[in-house]
């Protein structure tokens, strides 16, 4: 098995990381950097419990080699709140009851803002449509669609 | 301070407090079980398991697994001769013999990376004799069909079930009341269906994952994804013949357990691996492949029913026979068969009722607990026949439902009286809500539009003594910590439990914390956290731990007062005499206690409530026929209704509207009862929409999410409403009665309805699938 060094801005540290060839960025993140934030669902790009922000993007963890994020800009869950506050998503997910057992809530709030930040007034539709990719088994998504409409009150308000 | 009645409720209780694990969970800081940290000595367990539903293990071979470089362990069933198992030890924790579903586990591994450990299974040669499997449950229940646990009769039991030895009929339930056979005659409408519900997977967003170490001198730590933590303490224990005294188990949060993570399942064969290792953590971490077929799934059913009523829509008999495809070990899935017997009227009040509950081994996955412990399977068919005996009598369904349905003091099935229930309260306002009566257009040519009612019924089904404890302490500052052995899921138990302790005692819930995580070695005894029993079980815990240090408190105030404990009370953390107008605040006075007056010395101490429950008023019932006293504790109910559209082109159902009402004694946090009812509705819409194991020969054919489709975001409902209604249970926590599970148990029965009213046609059973509503319409004719 081979080994690489990379480096990879994660939540605005610059890491240096030693990955093996097939370590995903998932386990990079769980296992060498010990960010738990992430979660583990189903290791096949399924169920979006590993969603982070890779270069602005949401991808699922569990499918990206961590080789391949050399260079890269990573934000997980542990990211998303600034160093007072939590992120507007944060907040409305907590105000509106859209936590439950809290797995699948990472993936969640990186896929809702990463929709915000790309559609700051989304639809009804196409908040439904950016989550579909974000399994939740507890709280059938309706407090979940009401915390990102929240949300987008709440950054329309501040910005 | 204003004086308040003492007998109010007190703040927080019925408020919306914000759910106290939140934070953390938003912000990637809460641990899970496989959150922890272990270092470099920890060893990753797999699992070989077996690849014939039904075979004799013939010879294991490990010696090349165990030569592998970087493996540690392997084991096999010669190893550990214990059964295991919550109401009968029907299981060994490795395979001893004889394999009887596929993926049983026939031998483990432990190595120093899951890759090791996953080549290490390939070394590992077994030989079997495969013999005949049995795979229906009806067939199981003949004498035709091969005996798959020949030792039945030697299995330990509780003394409620009752296994049928020489048979694969590991539980026989029965009612006998009134006289069913002249009933008949009586009846001028009867309705005779037989029905099919499929295994299904709970699907927890987290997979199972235990991580165990045994230290030299045998005690054994279990970290553990859990619902269970005492049970599983309790039941490794006992299968491992070592006192529950060297077991600790420790369970962080929970990511969606539905019954999965209850009683033990693949918990026992990381601890035994762990006996191999000693010293070294040793994780199992299930693949979801693994999670579909080799954790607990949904039992499947194949129901018959018959039931009918009077001219004026009475009804006066049911004849229900139940085959529960039980799978190949049956130790918990057994008291399902007792549930749905003990509950098969449904919430009805009928005269005259015989069922046959029986629990059948399969050589299918193995079934456990689920959300609804048989009630949405059982209900799935039911409710659609009172629909049905609605229409033949002539009378519309709601009005139907009204009139039989439970009311206060009705004669349950099992013969005792029904308690103070809103069920009829239930039923108006959800036909209220759904508009019951009318009909909206459809919103395109090509579509047909329905509407559907269900209601239902549920017990916590446990043992008759199933106990909860609790502590409450407080520290120097007046906080307080409340110490519970149940575990929070998602259903927001550590909210309510703070809740409620702050309302006993008499403090802000801002300043209560739930000590976590469960530790068996420090929390209180729970039973399980299953049943939806914690709320009112762990609630009256809690509730009587939080009594009993208000009462050290005041003691000693009253005491340093010169004043009596029944003029004192505590108000928002502030201890306040009534009579003397006197105030002092908790903190300080609840460690340190109170001086004496000049110098004498002090009073009081560190404050330490405890207080337990246990109901001790349900009875036995007669094996014969099922009458008795007092079967359960209480039961909560409840309706569903929902207004949907089938497309006429593909058979695609989109569910337009969904409204539940149930009636749970006493809200403690509103909102998070109706967040209840709404997961609950999508989780019931999702088994009665898509979800389905598929097995064909005793394999699971879609263990994936890829082809286990369960609700997305898209599928979720655009209008869900939730109502409350509150009559009290007469020993709950102020009057509460549990929630979680009951939410999904009436949503196949009201979607079923609703596809009739919208198409007339009906299905065998769940899942109705674009696929299979087309196909019925085009056998009714109804498209061509």
């Amino acid at each position: 098995m081979a080994f690489h060094k990379i480096n990879v801005t994660i939540n605005d540290d610059l890491e240096q990381v030693v990955v093996p060839s097939n370590m995903t960025l998932m386990h990079m993140l769980r296992e060498s950097l010990a960010l738990t934030g992430t979660k583990n669902g189903c290791s096949a790009g399924e169920c979006g419990a590993c969603t982070v922000l890779l270069n602005g993007e949401p991808v699922n963890s569990c499918m990206v080699l961590a080789v391949e994020c050399d260079g890269a800009k990573i934000v997980t869950v542990e990211g998303l709140a600034g160093k007072k506050q939590l992120d507007p998503i944060q907040e409305a997910i907590v105000q509106e009851g859209g936590v439950q057992c809290g797995f699948c809530t990472p993936g969640i709030l990186i896929s809702s803002h990463a929709l915000l930040k790309r559609n700051p007034n989304p639809s009804e539709d196409e908040i439904r449509e950016a989550l579909v990719g974000n399994l939740c088994r507890c709280t059938g998504y309706v407090r979940i669609i009401e915390s990102v409409k929240v949300a987008a009150r709440m950054q329309s308000v501040t910005t | 301070m204003a004086k308040t009645d003492r007998q109010d409720i007190p703040s927080p209780i019925g408020e919306n407090s914000p759910r106290i694990d939140a934070r953390e969970k938003v912000t990637g800081a809460a641990i899970y079980a496989d959150d922890i940290q272990f270092g470099n000595s920890l060893l990753h367990a797999r699992i070989k398991r077996s690849p014939h539903p039904h075979a004799l293990i013939k010879k294991i071979d490990t010696t090349k697994a165990s030569a592998l470089p970087g493996v540690k362990a392997v084991v096999t069933g010669e190893d550990f001769p214990g059964y295991i198992g919550l109401y009968l030890r029907d299981r060994y924790i490795f395979c001893r013999g004889r394999v009887r579903y596929v993926g049983d586990p026939v031998a483990g591994v432990a190595a120093i990376s899951e890759e090791i450990a996953e080549k290490a299974l390939e070394l590992i040669e077994v030989e079997y004799e495969i013999l005949e499997p049995v795979l229906d449950p009806e067939f199981g229940a003949s004498p035709k069909a091969p005996l798959l646990h020949p030792d039945l009769g030697q299995y330990a039991v509780v003394n409620f079930i009752f296994p049928q030895a020489g048979t694969n009929i590991s539980n026989h339930f029965k009612i006998r009341k009134g006289d069913v056979d002249s009933a008949w005659e009586k009846c001028a409408a009867i309705i005779e269906r037989k029905y099919r519900i499929p295994q299904i997977q709970h699907v927890p967003i987290e997979p199972h994952v235990a991580t165990a170490k045994v230290d030299e001198t045998g005690e054994i730590t279990l970290w553990v994804s859990s619902q269970s933590p005492f049970a599983q303490r309790n039941l490794i224990a006992e299968s491992m013949g070592i006192s529950q005294s060297k077991v600790r188990v420790i369970a962080p949060y929970v990511g969606g357990g539905f019954g999965s993570k209850a009683g033990v399942s693949m918990e026992a064969l990381v601890v035994a691996i762990a006996t191999k290792v000693k010293g070294h953590p040793v994780k199992l971490l299930l693949t979801r492949e693994e999670e579909f077929y080799t954790a607990f799934v949904r039992q499947g059913l194949v129901a018959y029913f018959k039931m009918g009523c009077d001219e004026n829509g009475r009804l006066l008999a049911m004849e229900n026979k139940f085959y529960w495809d039980g799978g190949a070990y049956t130790e918990y899935g057994v008291n399902i068969t007792r549930a749905s017997g003990y509950s098969s009227s449904g919430p009805y009040e009928v005269p005259n009722v015989r069922t046959d509950s029986y629990c059948v081994y399969t050589n299918h996955p193995v079934t456990g607990p689920m959300r609804g412990f048989g009630m949405p399977e059982m209900h799935a068919g039911l409710e659609q026949c009172i629909d049905e005996l609605a229409l033949k009598i002539g009378m519309d369904a709601v009005e139907f439902r009204k009139l039989n349905c439970l009311k206060t003091g009705s004669t349950l099935v099992t013969g005792s009286k029904m308690h103070a229930t809103g069920l009829s309260d239930c039923i108006k306002k959800t036909a209220e809500a759904i508009n019951w009566g009318t009909k909206a257009p459809p919103s395109a040519p090509n579509k047909r539009r329905g509407k559907g009612l269900a209601i239902m019924w549920k017990a916590p089904a446990m043992p008759p003594n199933a106990g909860s404890s609790a502590w409450v302490e407080l520290a120097e500052d007046g906080t307080v910590n409340v110490g519970v052995g149940g575990q929070e899921l998602g259903q927001g138990v550590f909210t309510v439990m703070a809740q409620m302790a702050a309302g006993a005692l008499g403090v802000p819930y801002e300043s209560v914390r739930i000590a976590t995580p469960v530790d068996t070695r420090y929390s209180p005894y729970e039973w399980q956290t299953v049943a939806s029993r914690l709320t009112w079980s762990m609630g009256n815990a809690v509730a009587n731990a939080a009594k009993d240090a208000k009462r050290q408190i005041l003691d000693t105030v009253a005491e340093a007062w010169e004043e009596t404990p029944e003029d004192l009370n505590i108000v928002n953390g502030v201890v306040i005499s009534y009579k003397s107008e006197r105030e002092i605040p908790l903190k300080n006075l609840v460690v340190y206690g109170l001086p004496k007056p000049g110098d004498q010395g002090w009073r009081g101490g560190p404050v330490v409530g405890r207080g337990k429950f246990m109901p001790a008023y349900v009875t036995g019932l007669d094996p014969e026929t099922g009458q008795g006293e007092r079967a359960v504790v209480h039961y909560t109910t409840g309706a569903q209704a929902v207004e949907l559209e089938v497309d006429l082109d593909t058979g695609r159902i989109e569910i337009i509207k969904g409204v539940s009402t149930f009636d749970v004694g006493k809200a403690i946090n509103p909102e998070m009862v109706k967040a209840q009812m709404e997961g609950g509705f999508v989780q019931g819409m999702s088994s009665a929409l898509f979800e389905i194991l598929q097995l064909k020969d005793g394999f699971v054919r879609n263990p994936s999410f890829v082809d286990y489709r369960i609700a997305t975001s898209a599928d979720t409902p655009r209008e869900l409403q939730a109502y409350i209604v509150e009559v009290p249970q007469d020993d709950g926590p102020w009057g509460a009665r549990g929630i979680g599970e009951h939410s999904m148990v009436p949503t196949i029965p009201a979607i079923a309805n609703a596809i009739y009213d919208a198409v007339g046609v009906r299905l065998e059973g769940p899942p109705f699938t674009a696929e299979k509503v087309y196909l019925a319409m085009l056998d009714a004719g109804i498209v061509k």
